[in-house]
C-alpha cells in the first residue's frame, strides 16, 4: 500500500457529512484525487462523488443461493428416489413441490453466509490494523467526525492549494500521513 | 412498480420526527455507550442473580428430563405433545418479530425502526435458540436427534423429505444461523466504535470482533447494499420459518389439525407475540440505559399499532376457523369447536379470546396508546393469550378425537411449569449479558435517521 514514490495522504476533518459531501465535491472539480472518507454513518450520494460503480455484492450471494439450494435439491431427490425409496400413499417418489422448501431455507442461509464472506472480501477485512489508525484523530471516524482522504497529483505545490480549499470548505483539521 | 410508488407515498414518521431536534452524532454515541463504559448498578445485579437461579433450575429441569424421560411432564397415550411443543411455537413466534422490524420495516421505510431494532434481533436470537431446544426435549430419546440431518448412516437410512418435522430442523437451523450472520453484520461498526471508545483487554475484544471496520466510504456502499439484501432475503425467510412451524398442524388428518388457514395465521400470531415482547423489552431499555431520547413515545405509539392490527387479524382468524367448521358441515369439525367453547378447557379459550382479541382493543384511543402502564399491560395480556392458543390447539385437537374412549385431559405437573417459566429466566440471563457488552441501539443507523429527520 505504502510506496514511496506515492504522494502524501491528506486526512481533512469535517463536522458533517454535508461539508464533507461539499469538500470532496470541489477537490474532484480541482483535480485534486479524493481516495475514500471515514465516515461514523453511510453519507448517502458518496458513492458518485468518487465515482464508483454500484456493489457487485450480491453476485456471490445470488450464486452461492442457487448452488447449495441445487445442492439440496439434489440431496433430496437422490435419498428419495435411489438411496431410499418409501411409496407414501402413492405420491410420487420425486414430490418436487414439498421438496423445495428445504432447498429454500438452505439457500437463504448460503445467501447470507456468501454475502459476508464477499464482504469480508470486498473490503479487505479482516484487518485489525491498518496505516491510517496511526493517525489518532481518525478514531473519532466511528464517533461524530466525518474525514476525507485526499491526495494532490504534484505535490508540494498543490498541497498549500489544496488544504486551502479544504479549509475554505470547513474543514476543522487537516492531517498529513507521508 | 405500484407498490413501491405506494410506499414512497405512504405518511411516514419522517414527517413529524421520531427524535429530539438537538440530538447530534456525538450525543447518540455518548447516549449508547455510556451505560456500557460504567460498571453495572445493582439493579442489573440482583436480576443477574435472579435470572442466573432461574437458568440453574432449567438446567435442573434438563437434567431430570434426559435423566427420567418425557413422562415427568402431565402428557397421557392421547395427549401426547403438551407444554414442549406449545413453548417451542410460543418461542419460535417471539424470535419472529426481531427480524420482522429489521427487515420488513426496513424494505417499507419505517425509519424509526432503527432505534429498537438492534435488541428486537437480539431477542430473535435467544428466543429462536431456546425455540430450537424444545424439539429436541420433547423427544422421547433425546440423544438420536440426528437422525434428523441426511448423512451416510451404516443403517442406510434417509430422512423422510415429506414430513413437516423435516422441514422444521431446516427451517429452525436457516434461520438461526441466518440471524446470527444478520445479527453480526448489523453491528460491526457499532463495535468499532465501541473499540475507539475503550481501553485494555475490552479494546483488544471489540477490536478482534469489529474485523478492522474504519467506517471507509468504499466499505460502506458494499456494507449498505448487504444489509438490504439481507432484510429482503429475511422477510420471506421469517414467513416461511412460521408457515412451516404452521404446517406441523395443518398437514394432518385430526380435526383442528387440517387447516389450510394456519401457517398465514401463524406468523401473524408470532409478529403478534413477538411485538409485545418488543414492547417490554424497550421499556425496560429505554429506562435503565436512560434512551428515552432514542425510544420514544413514538416507537411506543407505532408498536401499539402494530399490535392493535395483528389482533383484529387474529380475531378473524379465529372467526374464520370457526365458520370454515360450521361451513364445512364435518362433525369432527363442529365438535372440535363446541368442545373449545364448552370442554374441559372452555375456561382456558375464554381467556385467550379475552388476552388476544378484546383486551388490545383499548388501544384505539389514542390516550392509552400512549400510556406506558397500559402498553405493558397489554403487551403481557397477548404474551399470555398467545401462550393458551399455543398449547390449546395441542389441547383441543389431543383431548377431543374420532374415538371417545380416547378422551383424556392433560394435567400440567411441576416440570411442565418449570420448562415454561424456567427458559424465560434463561432468556433473561441471555439478555442481561447482551446489554452489558453490546450496544443496544445501533448508533450508525440512528445517525441515518437523525441526517434524515434534519434534511426533512
Amino acid at each position: 500500500m505504502k510506496k514511496t514514490t506515492e504522494p502524501p495522504l491528506i486526512i481533512a476533518e469535517f463536522r458533517n457529512g454535508d461539508d464533507l459531501s461539499a469538500a470532496a465535491r470541489d477537490a474532484r472539480k480541482q483535480g485534486f484525487d479524493a481516495i475514500d472518507a471515514l465516515t461514523p454513518r453511510p453519507v448517502e450520494g458518496f458513492d458518485e462523488i468518487l465515482g464508483l460503480d454500484a456493489s457487485p455484492i450480491r453476485w456471490p450471494m445470488l450464486i452461492g443461493a442457487l448452488v447449495v439450494g441445487a445442492a439440496a435439491y439434489g440431496l433430496e431427490f437422490w435419498s428419495a428416489v435411489y438411496a431410499y425409496p418409501i411409496d407414501s400413499g402413492g405420491r410420487p417418489l420425486n414430490s418436487w413441490p414439498i421438496f423445495l422448501l428445504v432447498p429454500f431455507e438452505v439457500g437463504v442461509l448460503a445467501a447470507a453466509i456468501a454475502g459476508f464472506a464477499a464482504l469480508l472480501a470486498l473490503c479487505g477485512l479482516p484487518r485489525l490494523n491498518h496505516p491510517l489508525f496511526d493517525c489518532q484523530a481518525v478514531e473519532r471516524a466511528t464517533d461524530d467526525r466525518y474525514f476525507l482522504l485526499v491526495r494532490a497529483p504534484t505535490p508540494p505545490t498543490d498541497n498549500a492549494r489544496l488544504k486551502l480549499l479544504l479549509f475554505g470548505a470547513r474543514a476543522v483539521r487537516i492531517e498529513e500521513q507521508p | 412498480m405500484t407498490i413501491v410508488s405506494a410506499l414512497d407515498r405512504a405518511p411516514s414518521l419522517e414527517d413529524d420526527p421520531v427524535l429530539p431536534r438537538s440530538i447530534d452524532d456525538g450525543a447518540i454515541t455518548g447516549l449508547v455507550c455510556a451505560p456500557l463504559m460504567r460498571s453495572a448498578g445493582g439493579l442489573w445485579w440482583i436480576a443477574f442473580l435472579v435470572c442466573s437461579a432461574g437458568t440453574l433450575a432449567t438446567l435442573y429441569g434438563v437434567y431430570t428430563l434426559f435423566t427420567r424421560g418425557v413422562g415427568i411432564w402431565g402428557i397421557n397415550t392421547s395427549v401426547v405433545w403438551g407444554y414442549a411443543i406449545a413453548n417451542y411455537v410460543w418461542w419460535i413466534g417471539i424470535g419472529n418479530a426481531g427480524t420482522l422490524i429489521s427487515s420488513l420495516l426496513l424494505l417499507t421505510r419505517q425509519s424509526w425502526r432503527a432505534s429498537i431494532s438492534r435488541f428486537a434481533e437480539a431477542m430473535t436470537l435467544f428466543a429462536v435458540a431456546i425455540a430450537g431446544l424444545f424439539p429436541i426435549f420433547h423427544l422421547g430419546r433425546p440423544l438420536y436427534f440426528y437422525w434428523l440431518a441426511p448423512y451416510p448412516a451404516t443403517i442406510q437410512l434417509w430422512p423422510q423429505w415429506r414430513s413437516a418435522l423435516i422441514w422444521d430442523f431446516w427451517a429452525i437451523t436457516s434461520y438461526l444461523l441466518f440471524s446470527i450472520i444478520f445479527w453480526y453484520v448489523g453491528v460491526i461498526p457499532d463495535l468499532a466504535t465501541l473499540r475507539d471508545r475503550s481501553s485494555g483487554a475490552w479494546q483488544r475484544i471489540y477490536g478482534v470482533f469489529a474485523l478492522g471496520w474504519r467506517g471507509s466510504a468504499r466499505h460502506w456502499r458494499h456494507y449498505r447494499k448487504l444489509q438490504i439484501t439481507l432484510a429482503a432475503l429475511a422477510t420471506p425467510l421469517v414467513c416461511s420459518v412460521h408457515s412451516i412451524v404452521g404446517l406441523d398442524f395443518a398437514a394432518s388428518l385430526m380435526p383442528g389439525w387440517r387447516e389450510p388457514i394456519f401457517p398465514p395465521y401463524f406468523v401473524v400470531g408470532a409478529m403478534y407475540s413477538g411485538f409485545a415482547v418488543v414492547v417490554l423489552l424497550a421499556a425496560v431499555i429505554s429506562r435503565a440505559f436512560g434512551l428515552q431520547a432514542l425510544i420514544t413515545a413514538r416507537h411506543f405509539e407505532a408498536m401499539a399499532k402494530i399490535i392493535l392490527m395483528a389482533s383484529i387479524v387474529m380475531g378473524l382468524s379465529y372467526a374464520s376457523e370457526w365458520f370454515a367448521a360450521w361451513y364445512g358441515g364435518n362433525p369432527e369439525d363442529r365438535g372440535l369447536v363446541v368442545f373449545e367453547f364448552t370442554g374441559a378447557y372452555a375456561r382456558l379459550y375464554f381467556a385467550l379470546l379475552f388476552c388476544n382479541v378484546v383486551a388490545p382493543q383499548v388501544l384505539w384511543l389514542p390516550a392509552m396508546r400512549a400510556s406506558l402502564p397500559v402498553l405493558i399491560a397489554v403487551s403481557v395480556a397477548v404474551l399470555v393469550g398467545m401462550w393458551l392458543e399455543r398449547i390449546l390447539i395441542v389441547w383441543n385437537t389431543l383431548s377431543h378425537s374420532f374415538l371417545p374412549p380416547m378422551d383424556r385431559v392433560f394435567f400440567p405437573t411441576f416440570w411442565d411449569w418449570l420448562f415454561l417459566f424456567g427458559p424465560i429466566f434463561f432468556f433473561g440471563w441471555l439478555f442481561l449479558l447482551f446489554c452489558r457488552v453490546a450496544p443496544v441501539v445501533p448508533m450508525y443507523d440512528v445517525r441515518e435517521l437523525r441526517r434524515r429527520e434534519a434534511v426533512a
